[in-house]
């Protein structure tokens, strides 16, 4: 087989294209396509997950056999190989060993973990392709690169290395290394702006010159805005930084498709970017935050202090696992609301059994999610998959907030700011016109929360625990829906 | 291909991601994170084509540490997105 004649006729940059390669990268863009279109129900989902398989594996095969190693000789280099396929393995290994272990209340770390890791490729693909332009068919005779293609690669190794120190800064927050409080740096915008603007220009200037110090300053700079920019965000818009960095994911793969000339690439890159910005936008949506005002950084700096001080002391119903159980077995209409605590709490595999309780002594049971109910799009869903609730019991916001009216007990358990009246009424509220579910309607509301002193993330008290309709259960969440169950179990005799 | 062969197949592509994503059902948008985390790790064409390479040592090792972590990502991501997927069930049991 002559490797030499192939590989020339298939050059992946912006040369000769072998046509047989960019119509396997097309094919398995449209798989990857066809991935997302799966999610649109929980039903072919794992079909979708399977075509994005096929996908990958034709785009990783079609660049091994159109760029295989070949030696000073001409002759396939083993060595380089065998080197390609044990960094592929061990990548497999560390990866798959990785998706089997992680806890379900992790996934948000484990995203950003990954962002990172698209983010860390990408600067070192460019670099690659800054180092040896031949190889990736982007420079002329005399060595130079190729101008267009500079500015890609410009683009690529910013949103690589934004992407990358940004994931690092959302990993350790949300993985506790570090607190989820804002990091304010002072005159931290006129910084920012600066460095934005001079990753702007440097990357003009490499245009015109392609010294080393250029493309390793922008890369530098990148590295530093990245790191930037994430810390002055607090743990509550962490579901919006999460969402932010896949978008920047899919555009660092863009601008090294564009680099490459490979329509796979770009065809993914575009779908995820457009994917992390339509999440980034619904998350902002369902905070009421302009996305300025996330990336501005600052929320939830100082609520929790402002408004401690002055808080009146306001009466309110305490109650027991009993009174709950009794309530709910009567019932006709129940609804949970979980939120966030639930889930650090470990309490999603008990909740689900005093559903099941509850549906045996015939009560109707729903589940209501907020979209920030978790610390990422969707991630409460997961967890109460996890623990079994079957998906057509759970509802999103908008669709289950007109029936709060008709149900006999709403059953919150761990959330609080996305229940808070306040959001529709109250003009001064640090989360005036937040979609809130609309708990205070029902006929009763049983709130599971640990004490009476703490507030949520936005820092600011809740009238649902004052209202007449109102019991509080205070205690920890697990611990409350065990003592449920077992009430629920005793009052069956 | 020249430059606005591809910048078209990019502008129809980020229609068709807009589309496709908003027909994503919210239940799904963890899942939805994963995947696409998985499928933007086809930046490994770029690291296999450098590691493949000949010519530039430092090159090829940035290639091959390329190849590692977006293969982290990919069999970590579409792992974690099946096992995710699994734990959907319908009623009924």
């Amino acid at each position: 087989m002559d490797i030499q004649a192939i590989l020339s006729a298939a050059t992946g940059g912006h040369g000769a294209v072998n046509p047989y390669a960019a119509i396997a990268y097309l094919v398995s863009g449209i798989l990857f396509i066809l991935a997302l279109r799966g999610l649109s129900s929980p039903a072919t989902a794992q079909n979708g997950n399977r075509f994005g398989m096929i996908g990958m594996a034709i785009a990783v095969v079609t660049t091994m056999l159109t760029h295989t190693p070949v030696g000073a000789d001409g002759l396939l280099d083993t060595i380089s190989l065998v080197e390609i396929l044990v960094a592929i393995g061990i990548g497999a290994v560390i990866g798959i060993v990785m998706a089997r272990k992680i806890a379900m209340t992790a996934m948000p770390q484990l995203v950003a973990a990954f962002h990172s890791l698209v983010g860390l490729a990408a600067v070192a693909v460019a670099a690659a392709a800054y180092l040896n332009p031949g190889a990736f068919g982007i420079a002329d005779a005399a060595g130079q690169i190729h101008t267009v293609s500079r500015v890609e690669m410009g683009l690529g190794i910013a949103i690589g290395a934004i992407t990358f120190s940004g994931s690092v800064i959302a990993f350790l927050k949300l993985n506790g290394n570090m607190s989820g409080s804002p990091i304010m740096l002072p005159g931290r915008h006129v910084i920012n702006l600066g460095t934005l603007a001079a990753i702007v220009a440097l990357t003009a200037w490499f245009t015109q010159d392609q010294s080393p110090w250029v493309f390793w300053t922008i890369t530098g700079l990148s590295f530093l805005i990245g790191f930037l920019l994430i810390i002055p965000i607090g743990g509550a818009d962490m579901p919006v930084v999460v969402s932010m960095l896949n978008s920047y994911s899919g555009w660092a793969a863009a601008a090294m498709g564009f680099t490459l000339g490979n329509t796979a690439m770009i065809i993914t890159g575009a779908l995820v970017g457009s994917s992390g910005a339509i999440l980034s936008y619904i998350m902002c949506r369902a905070m009421n935050r302009s996305f300025i005002s996330v990336i501005a950084g600052g929320f939830g700096a100082d609520a929790a202090a402002g408004d401690g001080g002055s808080k009146e002391q306001r009466p309110w119903k305490p109650g027991s696992a009993d009174d709950a159980a009794f309530l709910m077995s009567q019932a006709e209409n129940v609804i949970i609301v979980p939120g966030y605590g639930m889930a650090v709490a470990q309490a999603q595999h008990a909740l689900r059994e005093m559903g099941d309780l509850l549906k045996k002594e015939g009560v109707n049971v729903k589940y209501a999610i907020h979209p920030v109910a978790g610390r990422m799009p969707g991630h409460m869903n997961v967890l109460l998959a996890e623990a079994n609730v079957p998906y057509d019991e759970v509802f999103e916001l908008e669709d289950i907030n007109g029936e709060f009216a008709q149900c006999d007990v709403a059953f919150v358990i761990g959330a609080n700011d996305v229940t808070n009246p306040s959001a529709k009424t109250d003009k001064t509220s640090p989360i005036y016109g937040m979609p809130v579910l609309d708990v205070e309607k029902a006929k009763t509301v049983l709130f599971v929360k640990r004490s009476m002193g703490g507030v949520g993330y936005a820092g600011v008290d809740n009238d649902v625990f004052y209202m007449d309709q109102t019991m509080m259960l205070l205690g920890d969440a697990k611990k409350m829906a065990d003592d449920i169950v077992k009430a629920l179990n005793g009052g069956g005799h | 291909m020249d430059f606005i062969a591809i910048f078209s197949i990019f502008i129809l592509a980020c229609f068709v991601g807009y589309f496709v994503v908003w027909s994503v059902t919210p239940a799904l948008h963890t899942p939805l994170m994963s995947v696409t985390n998985a499928i933007s790790s086809v930046i490994i064409v770029g690291a296999l084509i450098a590691s493949a390479a000949a010519g530039s040592a430092s090159s090829k090792w940035l290639g091959l540490a390329a190849v590692v972590m977006a293969s982290i990502n990919i069999f970590g991501g579409f792992a974690v997105t099946s096992r995710m997927l699994a734990m959907y069930k319908k009623k009924g049991r």
